[in-house]
């Protein structure tokens, strides 16, 4: 087993953070620290000393990492990934995912190259896990409107619910809408004859 | 590819000086020569460089200085940028805390609006600080590539304050800055529109000065390309060149305010309040919590006074920066190659009749409130002018 590294997450985002750090844990790296303030970036990073930074680009505070370049008195410097040119399709899947990697020099190639896949893996499924999200929330809002619509049918016409069910669909259908436009229709109908 | 129809990705940060490339494409001026240009909007220059290098992006909103220093190959990977026209002069302000303010006219010995007062006054303050035992003072700044460092660092030494050894630089994403005035991070910062007026409306920050005081010109933002996408679409390079032309002159036109202001201050643009917009461009800036005004037409320079022609002089003297600060080595080929990027030949292919040189502005075409006159071949002397620098 060679040496641990130490490395730094980067991200404002808790669960995508979780995430990443739980797969780097299981790929054997225990040092790994967390850092969702961003106030005294630079300062914390120098504390840590890590061989490893990762961050998320939709972070601003890219441009603060970037001042490691330039700080002369600092030990270690760390270079950004994309300064080694040679893996350009790892980069722009980096890029793609939205992560970016720091690295603190002398460190083996095939280590980094490993430790960037987890990152663009675990990006990519965080990314896939939020629109699972996205469309369950619609999904389960989208059930209580057609809910409520049917609830106020069946009070006002005096319907079964399947046949406000049956309604909602029929009408859906016949001007091209989906099932939870008419709904909203509906209930917006009857707040406002309220 | 089709020359009717040119597809592109163009990134950029919410600023006022994406002013041309936001009104080139919301105006139709991008549409009505054969483009169809996408607007990314990007949370940092790291982000803008890297996608402009790695071809994610046709063209970007960049800091001047990232584009030579991306040319050079310092502090990132070399990938040669062309500029073929530039998105803006100047815009840029040093806000400074109340204290800081309060602290600086106390040991004026003249008025402060005098940024060579402003300066010596600065060091005075810090020599006291100092002599007390106490925390060095700290600025902001938006990236080590940026004009905004070059600037406070070039304020601040002409009145004998060593940036590296007599307070602390530290970079801020703009976003940030007011927040960090606020609650004590820093003491004062060098960043563009709008933030200085934010800090000022709400109070926890004082414009010490514009930029335009310390530098009658200074190229700010670029718009930049990879120097093989330059060569390999030649033809719309220049296209895209002459909308952005046209926006600018658009821009320009007082007449035009209102709707270039709100067509700016739309949510997925730059996505502030139409008036600290308005404010910019007017150049007229709120500089202090009374309200009180200070005016000045150089504010920020999008078109007019030539700005928007790229000049190799403004090159030369941001590689010159570069050397003074310890960022790059002094040697003629890398001079040579920070003045390439910026190409006023193309400027002139694609939009006919410019002046190379505009009356009544500086001849050096810098105007620096101190030190001699500006000569972009000699940067070597240009060096040997300043006690403070770390070259």
């Amino acid at each position: 087993m060679q040496s641990s590294l130490k490395i730094v997450i980067v991200d404002e985002n808790p669960i995508r953070a979780a995430i990443l750090e739980d797969g780097l844990r299981e790929a054997g790296h225990v040092h790994v620290v967390r850092v969702d303030e961003m106030s005294h970036l630079l300062a914390r990073i120098y504390t840590i000393d890590p061989d490893v930074i990762l961050i998320d680009l939709e972070n601003p505070s890219r441009d603060v990492l970037e001042q490691m370049f330039q700080v002369s008195r600092a030990v270690k410097r760390p270079v950004a990934m994309f300064v080694d040119q040679s893996d350009t399709a790892s980069i722009e899947a980096a890029v793609d995912a939205g992560v970016s990697a720091y690295i603190v020099g002398g460190l083996q190639k095939a280590r980094i190259k490993n430790i960037l896949d987890l990152c663009i893996s675990r990006f990519n499924s965080f990314a896939r896990l939020r629109d699972e999200l996205e469309r369950t929330r619609t999904a389960l809002e989208e059930r209580k409107v057609i809910d409520r619509a049917k609830g106020i049918l069946m009070k006002a016409r005096n319907l079964s619910e399947e046949t406000a069910y049956a309604l909602l669909r029929k009408t859906a259908m016949n001007e091209n809408k989906k099932i939870a436009e008419v709904a909203q229709s509906v209930v917006t109908a009857a707040e406002l004859l309220r | 590819m089709n020359a009717t129809q040119a597809r592109l990705r163009i990134g950029f940060i919410p600023l006022a000086d994406a002013a041309a490339l936001i009104v080139a494409v919301d105006k139709g001026f991008a549409a009505a020569e054969g483009l169809n240009v996408e607007l990314v909007r990007e949370v940092s220059w790291s982000n803008v460089r890297d996608k402009l290098n790695i071809g994610l992006f046709d063209a970007a909103h960049l800091l001047a200085p990232v584009a030579i220093a991306s040319s050079l190959g310092i502090g990132h990977v070399k990938v040669p940028i062309v500029a073929p026209f530039g998105l803006g002069m100047n815009g840029n302000a040093i806000t400074v805390s109340p204290a800081l303010y309060a602290a600086i006219a106390a040991a004026a010995d003249g008025s402060i609006v005098d940024p060579m007062v402003s300066a010596r006054a600065l060091a005075r303050v810090v020599a006291r600080r100092k002599a007390r035992g106490e925390e060095p003072l700290t600025f902001g700044m938006t990236f080590p590539f940026s004009t905004h460092n070059y600037h406070l660092r070039f304020w601040m030494a002409a009145g004998g304050v060593d940036p590296d050894e007599d307070v602390r630089l530290v970079v801020l994403p703009p976003p940030y800055m007011v927040d960090s005035l606020a609650n004590g991070h820093v003491d004062g910062f060098c960043v563009g529109a709008p933030w200085n007026s934010v800090a000022v409306d709400l109070g926890v920050g004082f414009i010490l000065h514009f930029v335009s005081e310390i530098l009658l010109r200074a190229a700010e933002k670029v718009l930049a390309m990879r120097d093989s996408w330059a060569q390999e679409h030649p033809d719309t390079l220049l296209r895209l060149v002459r909308a952005h032309g046209r926006a600018a002159d658009f821009i320009e036109d007082e007449a035009n305010r209102d709707e270039v202001t709100a067509m700016l201050a739309a949510p997925d643009r730059i996505g502030v309040a139409p008036e600290v917009i308005r404010r910019t461009l007017d150049g007229r800036m709120k500089i202090a919590p009374d309200g009180t005004v200070r005016v000045s037409e150089r504010y920020l320079l999008v078109g007019r006074k030539g700005a928007a022609r790229p000049d190799p002089a403004q090159a030369a003297w941001l590689y010159a920066q570069m050397v003074r600060w310890g960022q790059a080595p002094l040697s003629a080929e890398l001079l040579a190659a920070a003045k390439a990027v910026f190409r006023p030949d193309l400027y002139d292919a694609a939009i006919a009749g410019a002046e190379p040189s505009v009356p009544g502005e500086p001849n050096d075409g810098i105007g620096a409130f101190a030190g001699p006159a500006f000569d972009p071949d000699t940067v070597a002397a240009h060096l040997a002018a300043w006690s403070i620098r770390r070259a």
